[in-house]
């Protein structure tokens, strides 16, 4: 192993955990969280060369893991719409831990109402990331950001709101 | 869970949810990653190109255009070229005199690469576009590729939508749908399969070809005009060949006849003040002695190589995975490398790689640099990570910065079917390659390979790129395209070329157009300047051929109708009325060409020759109009009317045929 091929390793054991995190929130299933962290670990040595120090490597790794997911998606929608993992919850939580399972039944039924793109910016914002880093990761402007946190925010405050009544 | 303006509750539950990474599964893709880190490392010996672009403004520029676009996948891409934009590079390598390139080494680093690029990134490429159903059904794509089951709900037909004055560009724009559907690989149609090797190969065929079923008879008396645009492509020719030579014969879509007798030049008339020479000439047809053939040729003129305008060339190469046979890329590099020779340093080139590496590999650079350019061509590489998925925009932002008044401009697409270019809803991609033509630039295509050919495709977007589409399968085909007919190929002399025939009922029963099924226009279109058609360039031929049956002949299929006597108006001994509509480049309005259609005229191998290859097509489609007229009558026809063939062209038909024949007896 050469000098680059320990610092590469490196650098990746270091982002890894968090790679994962980010995976399984934009995913919503810790199965679908594994695939895509598999298919990004493949892929990263060859985009590696289209990185160029302008971001942080974390931006940037996060930015190529929000594209993959986003093909994944996408790929998934012509297979079926339903493999996205947040609307699959109900039968993945059967394998997960039952403890916290009432409270993850919010969160699915919370993160399921909001669309990709809204769902995607509250993961990354969710991940201690600024409205501007998390613009960087995504492509938009921080204002965009900014705006669909609060499209976010207004439509889980709707749904408490239904809950409430409920 | 009270208060959602500060997301803690959120937060937190999210924190609750969220797994600890296995740690398997952990060392296992550290493990995976630095193997393929040490794959690349190794192989590219330190030599490196990141995409550059990004300094001068591209990716913004790029951007910018996506914004125009607005589509969801385009504004996807956009991220995507920002974050992907690499481009590999293979260590130099010295090109030999031969102009034959070793391919050995760059081959071991573009098999590793293309693992990795079909393990994961080849979402890019492979995602294929929604469409909706009932146009996938008409189009009626002959693959057997697997389709994933749910395809196509998400956009309903929009074909409802259109309206009738886009009827005609319909048949294209389906061909784009068609061909996105089933040219592109299909995911796996099962997520278990997809998630257990996670790969995705591109073994089954996924060639797709417009469906086109032959034009029909039209009987004179209820039907008499018929119009249609010149199509100038060849590539259907090529790819009948190459299935031949493969030892097959090629599916019937892939057949079309327009093209198989385009494909050779034809000593025609040449025009003397004129942009173009029509001739027409009737005949007795070889297949059916009740029956004559209207020849209609068109000779466009030469103009003097010397005073031609300065060429600004843009191509736009697919370096997907699927490029990397000895057919595809190198064959591609070969080709490039012959046209230079028919360049002019006042000519400028640039090379825009999309698919696998991404981005600008040569700035534009005049042709005399041919060393640069070679280099340029050489460091291109298939495979390594799926990248930006914006080189149909990248390529014509170039190309829109090189062009200058006076010039020519034209982005060439070179590519093995993979068409995700940028634009992946058919329409947008249709509108834009329009819009992009009206403001000057033209697109052509260049098919390579087989087995992911998407024809249907490529003919799309080079009609509406005012462009040719030509199938390259060698190195001789590409000496034919590139260097033989460089100049029809890039100097249109006519936009918009137009043939419309009113056929007299008082001497033609019945008629029957050749081929051009897939350049068929409306009556009235034909006056209508804003209907795309065909372009001629410089020095080309265009033929067409129509079957009609005289009135009283014992061909006649048709039964005289009983109340209707259809008597004729007018007889004044014509068959017919020829009009031809066209445009000079640049100008909005058209000429009109009128010529009558009568009996006779001067009978040359020409036309025989152009009957036979006819016939070979009608054949090779197994149309049931030939009667007992089969390959050897069609062999003898082809025979004795090779004339001078100064290129071997015609000679190698009959060797097609002769394969042909052998294998259609099987």
């Amino acid at each position: 192993m050469n000098g680059d091929e320990a610092a590469f390793a490196a650098l990746l054991e270091t982002h890894y955990d968090r790679l994962f995190r980010l995976c399984f929130r934009l995913t919503g299933s810790k199965h679908e969280a594994e695939d895509l962290t598999q298919d990004i670990c493949a892929a990263l040595p060859a985009k590696l060369r289209g990185y160029r120090q302008e971001a942080r490597f974390s931006t940037w790794l996060f930015r190529v893991a929000v594209n993959a997911a986003h093909d994944r998606r996408r790929r998934a929608q012509t297979r079926s719409r339903a493999g996205d993992g947040w609307g699959h919850w109900e039968v993945n939580r059967q394998a997960e831990i039952v403890e916290g399972a009432q409270m993850q039944d919010w969160l699915s039924g919370a993160m399921g109402l909001l669309t990709d793109d809204l769902r995607d910016t509250l993961a990354l914002v969710l991940d201690e990331m600024s409205h501007k880093e998390a613009g960087e990761v995504l492509g938009v402007s921080e204002g965009t950001v900014s705006w669909r946190m609060s499209e976010a925010k207004k439509r889980l405050r709707a749904m408490k709101e239904k809950e409430m009544s409920a | 869970m009270s208060d959602f303006d500060d997301l803690d509750d959120l937060k937190s539950a999210m924190e609750a949810a969220t797994p600890t990474p296995d740690a398997g599964k952990r060392a296992e893709n550290i493990a995976l990653a630095q193997k393929n880190f040490a794959a690349l490392q190794g192989s590219a010996d330190g030599q490196r190109l990141t995409f550059d672009g990004s300094k001068t403004g591209l990716i913004a520029g790029v951007r910018n255009m996506f914004n125009g676009l607005t589509t969801r996948g385009a504004l996807t891409a956009t991220t995507a070229m920002a974050a992907f934009g690499l481009i590999l590079v293979v260590p130099q390598l010295v090109q030999n005199p031969t102009g034959a390139l070793p391919i050995d080494a760059p081959r071991i680093l573009e098999r590793e690469a293309e693992d990795i690029d079909l393990a994961a990134v080849s979402d890019h490429v492979s995602e294929p576009a929604p469409v909706p159903a009932p146009v996938m059904e008409e189009a009626g794509m002959s693959q057997p590729a697997p389709m994933a089951p749910s395809t196509t709900r998400k956009q309903e037909a929009p074909r409802a939508a259109y309206p009738a004055a886009e009827q005609r560009q319909r048949r294209s724009v389906e061909g784009v749908l068609g061909g996105i559907v089933s040219g592109a690989p299909m995911p796996n149609s099962s997520p278990a399969m997809d998630v257990a090797d996670g790969f995705m190969r591109q073994d089954v065929n996924t060639e797709a070809f417009p469906d086109a079923t032959a034009n029909p008879l039209k009987i004179t008396s209820e039907d008499p005009v018929s119009t249609f645009s010149i199509d100038v492509d060849t590539a259907s020719y090529a790819i009948v060949r190459s299935s031949l030579m493969a030892g097959q014969l090629p599916p019937a879509q892939a057949v079309r006849i327009e093209e198989m007798v385009n494909y050779f030049p034809y000593d025609y008339q040449a025009p003397e003040d004129a942009l173009f020479r029509q001739t027409v000439t009737v005949t007795g047809t070889p297949w059916n002695s009740g029956t004559q053939i209207v020849h209609i040729a068109i000779q466009g003129q030469m103009p003097a190589i010397t005073d031609r305008a300065p060429l600004n060339l843009v191509f736009l190469i697919d370096t997907s995975g699927s490029m990397n046979s000895p057919d595809k890329l190198p064959l591609l590099k070969k080709s490039l490398s012959l046209m230079l020779s028919k360049l002019t340093p006042e000519d400028k080139i640039s090379i825009v790689a999309y698919a696998g590496s991404s981005g600008q590999v040569l700035e534009p650079t005049s042709a005399s640099q041919s060393g640069k350019i070679l280099d340029a061509l050489d460091r291109l590489s298939a495979g390594g990570g799926t990248a930006g998925q914006a080189g149909l925009q990248q390529a014509y932002s170039v190309a829109a910065g090189m062009a200058q008044e006076g010039e020519i401009t034209r982005v060439i697409l070179a590519t093995d079917g993979d068409f995700n270019v940028g634009i992946s809803d058919p329409q947008a991609l249709k509108r834009f390659i329009a819009d992009k033509r009206e403001s000057g630039i033209y697109l052509s295509v260049l098919g390579f390979g087989r087995g992911n050919l998407d024809d249907a495709t490529m003919q799309a977007l080079a009609q509406n790129g005012n462009g040719q589409a030509a199938y390259i399968d060698t190195l001789a085909e590409a000496q034919k395209v590139l260097v033989d007919q460089f100049s029809g190929a890039l100097f249109p002399i006519a936009n918009d070329v137009k043939i419309q025939v009113e056929f007299n009922p008082a001497q033609i029963a019945e008629y029957r157009l050749i081929g051009y099924e897939t350049r068929i226009l409306r009556r009235e279109d034909f006056n209508n300047d804003r209907v795309d058609a065909g372009d001629i360039g410089a020095g080309h031929s265009v033929t067409a051929l129509y079957e009609v049956t005289p009135v009283g002949s014992p061909a006649q299929l048709s039964d005289p109708l009983r109340y209707q006597s259809g008597q004729a108006t007018r007889d004044n001994g014509e068959l017919g009325f020829l009009k031809l509509r066209y445009k000079v480049p640049g100008a909005s309005q058209s000429q009109l060409l009128e010529t009558p259609i009568r009996a006779g005229g001067e009978v040359s191998d020409e036309m025989d020759f152009a009957m036979a290859i006819a016939g070979f097509g009608q054949l090779l489609r197994g149309e049931n109009t030939l009667g007992n007229w089969d390959y050897p009558q069609a062999i003898a026809l082809a025979n004795s009317a090779k004339g001078t063939d100064e290129f071997g062209y015609r000679a190698e038909a009959v060797q097609l045929m002769r394969l042909a024949q052998s294998l259609s007896q099987n």
